[in-house]
């Protein structure tokens, strides 16, 4: 019995430690969600006009010469896979690379990682890999995202790829976060199927479609791949929160019930040798 | 006069949302100004003073770098990067960026992209100034 008391106040031990552990990295995760929550929020504007000003331009739009705007020839996709840098966030991370599973499933495609998980998954995974500059997602500006998007538009203007989308993880609340994909690249992937009709507004450019398309295309993708981050960061941190959440109350009950056992336990050794002694005095 | 839906947005938030007279703003190819019933259009901003007349009359007086602006069905958004109102530009910051820009363009020795980087950050700054002025 006493051996099995020692186990139980060893185990509680090791418990407690990983408690603690949990405890600070979820009090490090609320801490940092509250600055993540508030760029999220002030950037998400931006992000959703943006959207819908390029999707409304897309619909209406009659001038196919730019290379953006024209359907795609090349099959090849390539797709900007945002996760975390970090584990230990419950379902975040796989939550993502299973909805980017099913999007991408039978295609042919390149990816972007951003967030060390990504590059470590794709790796793992042996999948092409365009750059692995924008490893950490924690340290992305805006002026990265300018960076990560020139160099899209080379390769998009290049032909390496016909297809440009976003996968990323949309930060709904603190609890929920919803992983999703996008298409960014050729306006014609943008267009909604049900609402191009036959009569199309005309769309004034100037001086031309092809250069307003160069000069806006990079800082669309950089607005969205900003948008992207700030979201999936928050997302991130909002998950780690929850699941670190989880895991301390998890531990909490734990030493309760391990507690309860290793009272009893105690208890019986006492009266174990209350009845030894008695016993042994009886005899006397 | 009548006045039409404008939206300014830029990474730091949508800065504007309301109606508005006019708004004149500089595109790559020069300045434009967009009035009440414009049709479809869109195209790329430039650097330079930019500014829109509200409702009542009232002039503000904005800088504006990089972006574009549309005119959708009556609605006219300008997605910038920077979009500062005269009154947050901070001058004296302004002034700094641009005196360090110009000595670092002064020197000799500078690769292509550190050029490109000190003009760029020099435009940005005159044109600060010249809102703030």
């Amino acid at each position: 019995m006493a051996a099995n008391m020692k186990a139980v106040k060893l185990r509680m031990k090791s418990v407690q430690s990983t408690m603690q552990i949990t405890k600070a990295m979820e009090l490090v995760a609320s801490s940092k969600l509250r600055k993540a929550k508030e760029r999220a929020e002030t950037c998400y504007p931006y992000f959703a006009e943006l959207h819908e000003t390029l999707k409304t331009i897309a619909n209406g739009n009659t001038e196919f010469t730019s290379v953006y705007a024209k359907e795609a020839k090349n099959d090849k996709y390539c797709y900007i896979v945002m996760a975390g840098d970090r584990g230990l966030a419950g379902g975040y991370n796989s939550n993502l690379f299973k909805a980017f599973e099913t999007e991408s499933a039978g295609q042919d495609y390149v990816v972007l990682p951003i967030g060390k998980k990504a590059v470590e998954y794709f790796k793992r995974m042996h999948v092409e890999i365009l750059t692995e500059e924008f490893a950490e997602i924690s340290e992305i500006s805006v002026s990265g995202c300018f960076e990560i998007a020139k160099l899209l538009c080379k390769e998009f203007s290049e032909g390496k790829f016909g297809h440009i989308k976003l996968c990323y993880t949309k930060f709904v609340s603190m609890l929920t976060q919803q992983p999703e994909v996008f298409s960014l690249l050729p306006l014609t992937d943008l267009a909604e199927d049900g609402k191009v009709s036959d009569r199309k507004d005309l769309i004034l450019y100037e001086p031309d479609s092809n250069t307003v398309f160069d000069a806006i295309v990079p800082e669309y993708l950089a607005g969205l791949i900003y948008g992207g981050v700030c979201e999936g960061f928050a997302s991130e941190l909002a998950a780690r929160r929850t699941a670190m959440d989880a895991a301390t109350k998890n531990a909490g009950e734990m030493i309760e019930k391990l507690n309860l056992y290793y009272n009893r336990a105690r208890q019986a050794s006492i009266t174990q040798e209350i009845t030894e002694i008695v016993a042994g005095a009886e005899e006397l | 006069m009548k006045t039409f839906p404008l939206r300014i947005g830029t990474p730091d938030g949508l800065l504007f949302q309301d109606q508005v007279e006019r708004v004149v703003v500089r595109t790559i190819t020069g300045d434009l100004a967009i009035l009440a019933g414009h049709c479809n259009y869109c195209t790329a901003l430039g650097m330079g003073e930019a500014h829109v007349v509200l409702e009542d009359g009232t002039v503000k007086e904005a800088a504006c770098i990089g972006g574009m602006l549309s005119v959708m069905n009556g609605t006219c958004r300008i997605m910038a990067t920077t979009w500062e109102w005269k009154e947050d530009i901070d001058e004296a910051r302004a002034e700094s960026a641009k005196q360090r820009a110009e000595t670092q363009l002064a020197t000799k020795d500078l690769t292509e992209q550190d050029y490109q980087m000190a003009q760029a950050k020099l435009q940005r700054a005159l044109v600060r100034l010249s809102v703030k002025k």
